[in-house]
């Protein structure tokens, strides 16, 4: 019912000035967890420099969408491509198109057992192959950028969650990724932690970087998201800016849903 | 009493007790290994190596050492003319490490892989998503927090694999303790029960350090969450 608009809405997104060329290309992907049907025939196109908000009712695919992106999780069919080209299947190569992704996770996820400066330096100097001084020196900077520079030296345990979070932002970083995934990377967060993490992830979208977040933080989507996609059941059911989104949602589960997310 | 430490010196019970500590710590150091291998097998993403993995463990956890050791002595080298040294004693010592080895892989494989399941799956997954192929990711990150999960498990592994050590009198180690033992009371029965006393007391002392050390390593080498 609402497929023509939602067609309109993405070409004016896409035709947006400071957007490239396809970066992400997702197309007739489907993908079962045994009888449940998680993505449904997802057709999504995310260009370079593009932010993208997913939003959407728990359990409607979003974590599952951003997972297919890197091949965490393997689809059933379709094609998804990076930088024009399809991830391959589980192995070296694909390992090799992975470090061009990065994502964050929810649960942040940072080698317990390595220091915040070896978490950022392992996957320049183990994937990539760049010396210890020189991935050292870079780490440095960018746990500076996101401001946990004086925590270099410690356990992952050691610290907040908001800190570990702008850790795990800086190790992705540090592969220099063509894209970034973030899959509600401020749902684990104590409140007075969230800003924090958001303002790194809004530094970087001015910077250029090409993001697909999935959250419920509206403020930052408002602030940071070229386009929003709404996913319900497995479908993009809907995607417009941000402004418009949130103000007039077109499909009735849109309202239904984001009529539960504004009540709190 | 001087008499009897004559007869511990004659015997060379403190000798008796160097072949078994050389025996676990070969096959020990053999059996970490080989452990390590097969718990790589067991959790990797080839479903062949994972069967090889289960059927090794499930074999050699489900049979008696003494019947792999008498394999060793009569199967491999007195049939299969299996030879680890041209030195005749050497030979069947080596026979025994390698005995007590793959027996106690399959210990090790499944203490390993009980540390593996204290690392959260998030872990892997984060070290895939910065391009880690899956043996850099076992290596760098699965692998290092598996054994520290690990310690307290292989502590026991390792207290079995010493005492388990007598069971080379079996492939014809006969200087080792539990051979030296049998014959020391063979030839002086009168002494029994000092003779049994000193064997006894000689592996708790060998033996209690292992549980005292493993119990600390693993609360201190234990990973911070
Ligand atoms: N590994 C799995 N095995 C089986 N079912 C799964 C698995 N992972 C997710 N699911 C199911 O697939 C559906 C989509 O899950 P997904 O995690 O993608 O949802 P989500 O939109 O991220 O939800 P949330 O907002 O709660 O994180 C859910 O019904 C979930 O229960
Ligand atoms: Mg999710």
């Amino acid at each position: 019912m609402d497929h023509g608009e939602a067609t309109t809405t993405t070409e004016n997104a896409a035709t947006a000035s400071h957007l490239g060329p396809p970066l992400v290309e997702l197309v007739d992907v489907n993908k079962h967890f045994g009888e449940l049907h998680v993505l449904r025939d997802i057709n999504l196109t995310v260009r370079k420099g593009e932010v993208l908000v997913v939003i959407g009712p728990s359990g409607s695919g979003k974590s599952t969408l951003c997972r297919a992106i890197n091949r965490l999780e393997p689809i059933d069919s379709g094609t998804i491509r990076i930088d024009g080209q399809p991830m391959p299947e589980e192995g070296r190569e694909l390992a090799r198109l992975r470090a061009d992704v990065g994502m964050v996770f929810q649960s942040f996820n940072l080698f317990a057992h390595k220091t915040v400066l070896d978490n950022v330096t392992l996957g320049p100097r183990k994937v990539r192959g760049v010396g210890k001084a020189e991935a050292e020196k870079e780490a440095m900077a960018l746990l500076d950028r996101v401001g946990v520079k004086n925590q270099a030296h410690k356990l992952p345990a050691q610290l907040s969650g908001g800190q570990q979070q702008r850790v795990a932002i800086a190790r992705s970083l540090a592969m220099h990724p063509k894209v970034m995934l973030f899959d509600e990377p401020t749902s684990a967060l104590d409140p007075e932690m969230i800003n924090e993490v958001l303002d790194a992830m809004v530094a970087l979208a001015r910077e250029g970087m090409t993001m697909v977040v999935v959250t419920h933080e509206m403020g930052f989507a408002r602030k940071a998201a070229d386009r929003v996609v709404f996913m319900s059941d497995g479908q993009i059911v809907e995607q417009a800016t941000p402004e418009e989104f949130f103000t007039n949602p077109s499909s009735d589960r849109a309202k239904d849903f984001l009529s539960k997310i504004l009540t709190h | 009493m001087g008499e009897y430490l004559d007869l511990v010196r004659e015997y060379n019970v403190l000798g008796a007790f160097w072949v078994n500590i050389q025996l676990a710590f070969w096959s020990a150091l053999l059996a970490l290994v080989l452990g390590s291998v097969l718990a790589l097998f067991r959790i990797s993403p080839i479903p062949t190596l994972r069967w090889a993995g289960t059927a090794y463990v499930t074999v050699f956890r489900n049979m008696p050492l003494t019947i792999i050791m008498v394999f060793m002595v009569l199967g491999a080298w007195g049939q299969l003319s299996v030879t680890l040294s041209s030195d005749f004693d050497m030979n069947f010592f080596r026979l025994a490490v390698l005995a007590l080895a793959v027996y106690h892989a399959a210990f090790v494989c499944e203490a390993i892989r009980s540390g593996v399941n204290t690392v959260p799956l998030g872990q892997a997954e984060a070290a895939r998503a910065i391009g880690l192929p899956f043996l850099a990711s076992a290596r760098l990150i699965i692998l290092p927090q598996a054994f520290r999960g690990a310690v307290a498990p292989l502590g026991n592994v390792l207290i079995a694999l010493i005492k388990n050590t007598t069971v080379a009198a079996a492939a014809s180690v006969a200087t080792e303790t539990s051979s030296v033992m049998r014959t020391m009371i063979e030839f002086n029965s009168s002494w029994i029960i000092a003779i049994f006393f000193t064997f006894a007391v000689g592996y708790v002392i060998l033996v209690t350090p292992v549980g005292l050390a493993s119990t600390f390593l693993s609360q201190r080498l234990a990973v911070r969450r």
